[in-house]
């Protein structure tokens, strides 16, 4: 009894120790909840230092303010391109590119699955993409806010998305090329999009790894841009034929270089790996030489041998054939520390910074060294191929130890240049030299700061900061993994896009903000200042194509809905607005062919309609004005309804109608 | 003397009017601004609504002019759809059709009166004065017939009652904050009114010892 009672009051001792730690943890929990009007109140409650404060107020947007910059990124293998405010890092817009994007009702109307069934290979639907490299499109060097391109890697393909209502209007395939990862880059005036291969592989057919040096390929690819149309003209474009080492990112030249490209790449060992079979893996044997190519060509020469005839066509596309760029002027090549990633021109034109990821420096060349070298033919030898080599010391600049896996770099109005260092986690920014020495007043070519991320970072962007105008303020660090960043939400991680201000380049770059990247690896982003854009609020007119950009041939007007029946084939014209469909009926027969077109008829902003065949697999996003297609055979028998998928109106319940398919 | 000349009244001597030119030009100035000034209105709204709501920051106008509705009219039938209100494009379609040909017949009427030099220029100016009265008077009625007319079929004619939107000044219909203004049209119009009202004093100060004196026989 007594023992028993002793236990009973162990037990109960026991539980009072549990309740008071519980009243101690919500306790020390409760530093979160703030109810202070104070701001110095409430960051000390949050334990916010004054730095973090200093942050929150340099990125906070107050409702109804716009933001400054807007970055289109890269959504990786989402296939789609993200649009964000800077400095509120907020997401504005999911653009659906390679990959059906449900909210935008890209991929479900006929006239966007058209578009995507541009990028078919050899036939086949491909249903995702890997985005890589956005590039607005530019006059005279500077982004004009007109058209956005970008590549995917995956199945090398470029989009071009109109930026007057941020839409994807077209995707060209590249017939020669397997993959993609140098691009998308334009030159100064956007006459063309460029493209750089990625994995070398024949143009066409198959051939055996043994004969890789025969018949095995890279290449870069000129995509011709015709503004006024706001497409690629694929007749127009040209690939120039190269050594089958691997390209990797490219740049245009602007100012004084302009008219060149240089791109780099990796594998000029040509290791075809094979670890299963005992050869080197690929890591190893790419990684053989100490150095790579940097491919210097001149564009504005290859168009011309290209105008002159002196193509090939291979599967309906020209090509440049690389004993012609060898023997023409077009080729050249310069020695580049192994594995580099990133090739920048600085705003001038005038320096090229290479880093390479197994090298803690960066390489600059001086692109008048390079003209020099090639008029006065100073060549180290010629590669296997006969592309002249040019003399490294002829060409270089300098070599700065910035840290350890640079990457990219971006550059600033006032002389800096930011690199990210993937290996480290960090972003070094430093002094250019030349001209720019006295824009800075600083020691040229020294590193002056550096700001850790986290971690992995890849790209960067600075605002404006890779054309010939830079704005600086604003970094944007491209971050692989987040790790410690933000709350567990299983195996699969976020990526990070960290903002950082680098608008004081006599202080220190300060971390500002991080933004958790979920749906997709952040690859490259460009920054625009947002008054450069002019988009839309609503289509031009009611009844409007925006894969065309005109009126649509099905526009249809209120009053002007109908249903009509040739034959086997159902055609119906309806509208859609606050908070009818009109009709409301639609009957049809097993079997028949049915086209329907829905004409949003709405004029005001945000007065999107959506509508949702179920059971059809039909969904789509209709803007004010827009007209949008669906076809199909009606081979399920029932009873459909059909309803709006955006909340419109205090009646947008009602907005629906049945789908009548008698057997 | 016939009817006719009753009406058009006395000539002026031509000694009479060197002498005291600035009393006959005075009303012609006057009439004939305010002609000039009602033709001037045909080109101008003469009365404005603009409706607020939190989803419509900018909020939305419908600008009435003498023969046509401008604005977001297409929005605010949308909206008023609802309420079973019908389209803006219905009312008042034959004022809208005549208004131009009434408005120029006013003025030259009004400008005629400074031709007839007898009691009848009132006569004449009367529709041009009584102007901007007709028309708040058949916009009131418009307005009260839309308001209180509404389909009692439409989505929500059970949750708004028949209303009248102000004439002038501030209103509320649903989340709608409505405010009407009267625009330049009619602004001129009124401004034309008072002219005449004017006019017809001096017209009066001018021409009425002669018209006696014509009466009389004493005027050739």
């Amino acid at each position: 009894m007594k023992r028993h009672t002793l236990r009973g009051l162990t037990g109960l001792a026991l539980v009072a120790l549990l309740l008071i730690g519980l009243i101690g943890c919500r306790g020390g929990g409760q530093t979160g909840a703030v109810v202070s009007e104070d701001p110095m109140e409430i960051a000390r409650a949050r334990g916010l230092s004054p730095a973090d404060v200093v942050a929150a107020v340099k990125t906070y947007q107050p409702t109804g303010t716009y933001d400054e910059y807007i970055m289109f990124a890269s959504g990786g293998h989402s296939g789609q391109v993200l649009v964000i405010g800077i400095p509120s890092m907020r997401l504005l817009k999911v653009i659906g590119v390679f990959t059906p994007e449900p909210w935008q009702g890209w991929g479900f109307s006929k006239e966007t699955q058209e578009v995507l069934a541009q990028g078919n290979y050899d036939g086949k639907e491909l249903t995702w993409g890997d985005v890589h490299h956005p590039a607005l499109s530019e006059t005279n060097g500077d982004y004009d806010g007109q058209f956005l391109f970008v590549n995917e890697k995956a199945n090398a393909r470029v989009a071009v998305i109109d930026l007057r209502d941020f839409e994807t209007k077209q995707i060209v395939k590249n017939p020669l090329s397997l993959s993609d990862h140098g691009g998308t880059f334009v030159t100064p005036n956007t006459e063309w999009v460029i493209e750089g291969g990625q994995y070398a592989a024949p143009f066409e057919g198959y051939a055996s790894l043994d004969q890789y040096r025969e018949k095995y390929r890279g290449l870069v690819t000129f995509w011709k841009f015709d503004r006024e149309r706001g497409r690629i003209l694929p007749e127009q474009s040209f690939a120039l034929e190269l050594p089958p080492y691997w390209q990797d990112v490219c740049d245009a030249g602007k100012q004084v270089s302009e008219g060149w490209v240089f791109c780099n790449s990796f594998n000029t060992e040509m290791a075809t790996g094979g670890v299963e079979k005992g050869n080197p893996p690929f890591e190893a044997g790419a990684s053989q030489r100490d150095m790579d190519y940097l491919h210097v060509i001149n564009l504005r020469k290859a168009a011309e041998l290209v105008e002159a005839g002196r193509t090939r066509t291979i599967k309906g596309f020209k090509v440049l054939p690389l004993d012609v760029a060898a023997a023409e002027g077009v080729l050249y090549f310069v020695p580049e520390p192994k594995s580099p990633h990133g090739v920048d021109v600085s705003p001038d034109g005038n320096y090229l910074v290479v880093s390479g990821k197994l090298d803690p420096h960066a390489t600059i060349y001086n692109f008048q060294k390079i003209q020099d070298a090639i008029a006065n033919e100073r060549f180290s030898g010629r590669d296997d191929y006969g592309v002249p080599i040019l003399d490294f010391d002829a060409v270089v600049e300098t070599q700065i130890e910035l840290g350890l896996g640079p990457l990219h770099t971006q550059f600033d109005p006032n002389g800096y240049a930011y690199t990210s260092l993937f290996l480290e986690s960090a972003v070094v920014r430093w002094t250019l030299g030349g001209p720019w020495a006295e824009k800075h007043g600083r020691d040229p070519w020294t590193v002056v700061d550096k700001v850790s991320v986290h971690y992995n970072i890849g790209h960067l962007a600075v605002a404006e900061g890779d054309n010939v105008n830079p704005d600086g303020r604003y970094l944007v660090a491209m971050n692989k993994w987040s790790v410690d960043r933000f709350a567990n939400v299983g195996p699969l991680l976020p990526q990070n896009f960290q903002l950082v201000d680098i608008g004081n380049p006599n202080g220190p770059m300060q971390l500002l903000y991080d933004m958790p990247i979920a749906l997709g690896e952040p690859h490259y982003a460009q920054i625009i200042k947002a008054d450069k854009l002019q988009p839309w609020e609503v289509y031009p007119e009611v009844g409007w194509d925006p894969t065309t950009q005109s009126r649509h041939p099905a526009a249809t007007r209120p009053g002007e809905e109908r249903i009509e029946r040739r034959g086997n084939t159902v055609e119906i014209w309806m509208t859609a607005t606050r908070s009818h469909f009109t009709p409301e009926h639609v009957e049809v027969r097993k079997g028949d062919r049915v086209i329907w077109h829905i004409t949003n008829i709405e004029r005001a902003r945000d007065a999107t309609h959506g509508f949702a065949l179920p059971g059809y697999n039909f969904n789509l996003s209709i803007e004010p004005g827009e007209t949008a297609t669906i076809e199909f055979v009606a081979d399920r028998d029932g009873v459909f309804a059909f309803y709006c998928t955006e909340f419109c109106s205090a009646l947008h319940l009602e907005m629906a109608g049945y789908f009548l398919v008698r057997p | 003397m016939t009817w006719l000349d009753k009406i058009i009244g006395p000539r002026i001597p031509d000694s009479v009017l060197h002498r005291e030119r600035r009393r006959f030009r005075r009303p012609t100035l006057l009439l004939g601004t305010a002609a000039l000034l009602l033709l001037i209105s045909i080109f101008f709204p003469y009365w404005r609504i603009r409706l607020y709501a939190p989803q419509y920051p900018g909020g939305l106008v419908a600008k009435v002019y003498v023969n046509r509705v401008e604005g977001d009219v297409r929005e605010i039938d949308g909206l008023n759809h609802y309420i079973g209100m019908r389209p803006l494009e219905e009312a008042a379609q034959l004022e809208r059709s005549l208004s131009i040909i009434l408005i120029v017949a006013m003025a030259l009427l009004a400008a005629g009166a400074i031709y007839v030099h007898s009691p009848w220029a009132a006569v004449l100016s009367l529709p041009a004065l009584l102007y901007p009265l007709i028309f708040l008077a058949d916009l009131y009625y418009w307005l009260w017939n839309f308001g209180t007319h509404l389909d009692p079929r439409a989505p929500l004619s059970s949750s708004v009652k028949p209303f009248v939107p102000p004439l002038l000044g501030e209103g509320r219909v649903g989340q709608f904050r409505v405010v009407a203004i009267w625009d330049i049209g009619l602004w001129l119009a009124i401004l034309a009114s008072i002219l005449i009202i004017v006019g017809l004093y001096y017209h009066r100060k001018a021409y009425k010892p002669f018209y006696e004196a014509y009466v009389r026989g004493e005027l050739a």
